[in-house]
């Protein structure tokens, strides 16, 4: 065994593009410990909370990451509901979780195209972002933003989509659909792909249960833990809804968890596309939550659980607004992932958890 | 081998027209719902000044005294809560992205004095 030596990765580093600072103690060619650090993009957004009143928060919310932007104007917005009791119109809560889904395709197809560029397949980069991009023009065309998308209000949605909108959604994922077929086949039976991803940046299940891991990251290792199944919203009018599970808890695994997570999403919107209601997007919401009153929610995001939890004081500025994102439960796991491994998977394995440090600082 | 895999899709995009445009030479046509700018009609503009209180950023500036509605483009966000909240529905998303310029400006809109029975209505 060589000396011991810290190796410093990040926050400025190729792989990622998120300021995450890792020190890396390597014996050799091995990575025998790893100090995750963060802190270099706190931008204090709870504190605002102070400043806006609870309408005004939300278009604060959605600017804490630009990928989850909607997944928390929609945690946001529902946290606020539960505090005042707003009851949503059904339409609302279709609508809601089609952009939500929308989204999460969205997220998983920058990741892989990330994840590919990372091991040199640049080829599949460009197309996946190519695909990606056509999930921004229907937000575009839909809510009128491309990435912030501030549709999102306490009580509702902002805007409709209508039949004609929707069946040219419907469309255009059957268009990516089959161009994504392609590119999921490349990515889970490639040899290159597999040589960097079979066996490497192990978890077992019982450590993915004793690190608190979440999201796709504690799927891959077979946690059977998915807020969506909760069936809350409209997710509790899909016919049927499994989390997609792996037990090898590899970086193949998590690879292959989000490459199904995203057919899955196109499943569920066609589906919600298909028994959409009729009726209102969106109730008035009036008054200010009561002194004292508290809520908490959760959410999946892209990445996993995201724990929301607000307070009132009486005025229309809330106490406290608190949010846990995946990411800062994921840390542990993946310290924990990175010890063992060869110095060259270091960046694998950190991808394929797919952090998002602006999320966890906020 | 695992290489060739993408082949098919990557040859067929030599066929395809290409997914990316020639800008600026071509320009992607905005939406008709894309959130690009605030515009007001200050015909029926009243200076109530709710879009003022209900904007998140701070952009809006409704003077009643001088009779002025101002929005600061710089540091509007595009939410469109002043539009939805607008009593008089004068407020507007214009699809248009909002011009790059080199130096920071207010666009000052002078409201002319509504007749009685055009405010009331």
């Amino acid at each position: 065994m060589g000396k011991a030596t810290v190796i410093p990765f990040g926050p400025q580093h190729p792989v990622l593009p998120e300021p995450l600072h890792l020190d890396l103690v390597v014996e050799d060619e091995t990575v025998v410990d790893c100090m995750p650090q963060i802190g270099f993009v706190h931008r204090g957004l709870e504190k605002l909370v102070e400043t806006r009143d609870y309408n005004q928060f939300i278009y604060i919310a959605e600017r804490i990451c630009g990928i989850c932007a909607m997944g928390h104007s929609l945690g946001y917005a529902e946290t606020v509901e539960e505090l005042m009791g707003v009851e949503v119109p059904k339409r609302a809560e279709y609508l809601r979780v089609i952009w939500h889904e929308l989204s999460r395709i969205h997220s998983h197809l920058l990741w892989l195209g990330l994840a590919a560029d990372a091991f040199g397949f640049e080829s599949m980069f460009m197309h996946c972002w190519r695909l990606r991009e056509r999930i921004l023009d229907i937000f575009e065309k839909t809510t009128g933003g491309r990435v912030i998308l501030s549709v999102v209000k306490v009580g509702g949605v902002a805007r409709d989509i209508d039949a004609g909108q929707m069946s040219e959604i419907l469309a255009t994922l059957e268009g990516i659909k089959s161009d994504y077929g392609a590119l999921m086949r490349t990515l889970l039976t490639d040899s290159s792909i597999k040589n960097r991803t079979v066996g490497v940046g192990a978890i077992g299940y019982d450590d993915a249960v004793a690190l608190s891991m979440v999201g796709p990251f504690a799927r891959a290792s077979a946690v059977n833990y998915d807020v969506r199944s909760f069936g809350r919203g409209a997710y509790g009018d899909l016919a049927d809804f499994q989390p997609i599970l792996d037990n090898q808890g590899d970086c193949y695994a998590r690879v292959k968890v989000r490459c199904l997570e995203v057919l899955q999403s196109i499943d569920i919107i066609a589906e919600l596309a298909a028994k959409m209601p009729a009726g209102d997007i969106a109730v008035p919401v009036k008054g200010s939550p009561a002194d004292g009153a508290q809520a908490s929610n959760v959410l999946e995001q892209p990445r996993g659980e995201c724990y929301y939890y607000a307070r009132g004081n009486g005025t229309k500025h809330l106490d406290r607004m608190r949010m846990r994102t995946p990411t800062s439960q994921n840390l542990a796991g993946m310290a924990t992932a990175l010890k063992g491994c060869d110095l060259a998977d270091v960046n694998m394995i950190i991808l394929t958890i797919d952090p998002c440090i602006s999320c966890t600082e906020r | 081998m695992g290489s060739f895999r993408l082949g098919g899709m990557t040859l067929g995009s030599l066929f395809k027209k290409p997914e990316t445009l020639l800008y600026p030479l071509e320009e992607k046509p905005a939406p008709a719902g894309l959130k690009g700018h605030i515009v007001n009609d200050v015909d029926r503009c009243i200076l109530c000044g709710i879009c003022a209180r209900v904007c998140p950023a701070g952009a809006l500036a409704v003077d009643k005294k001088a009779r002025t509605w101002a929005i600061d483009p710089f540091r509007c966000v595009q939410c469109a809560s002043c539009v939805a909240a607008c009593p008089k529905d004068c407020l507007s998303m214009d699809p248009s992205a909002t011009p790059v310029a080199a130096k920071r400006f207010e666009v000052v809109r002078e409201v002319p004095e509504q007749p009685k029975e055009a405010a009331a209505a």
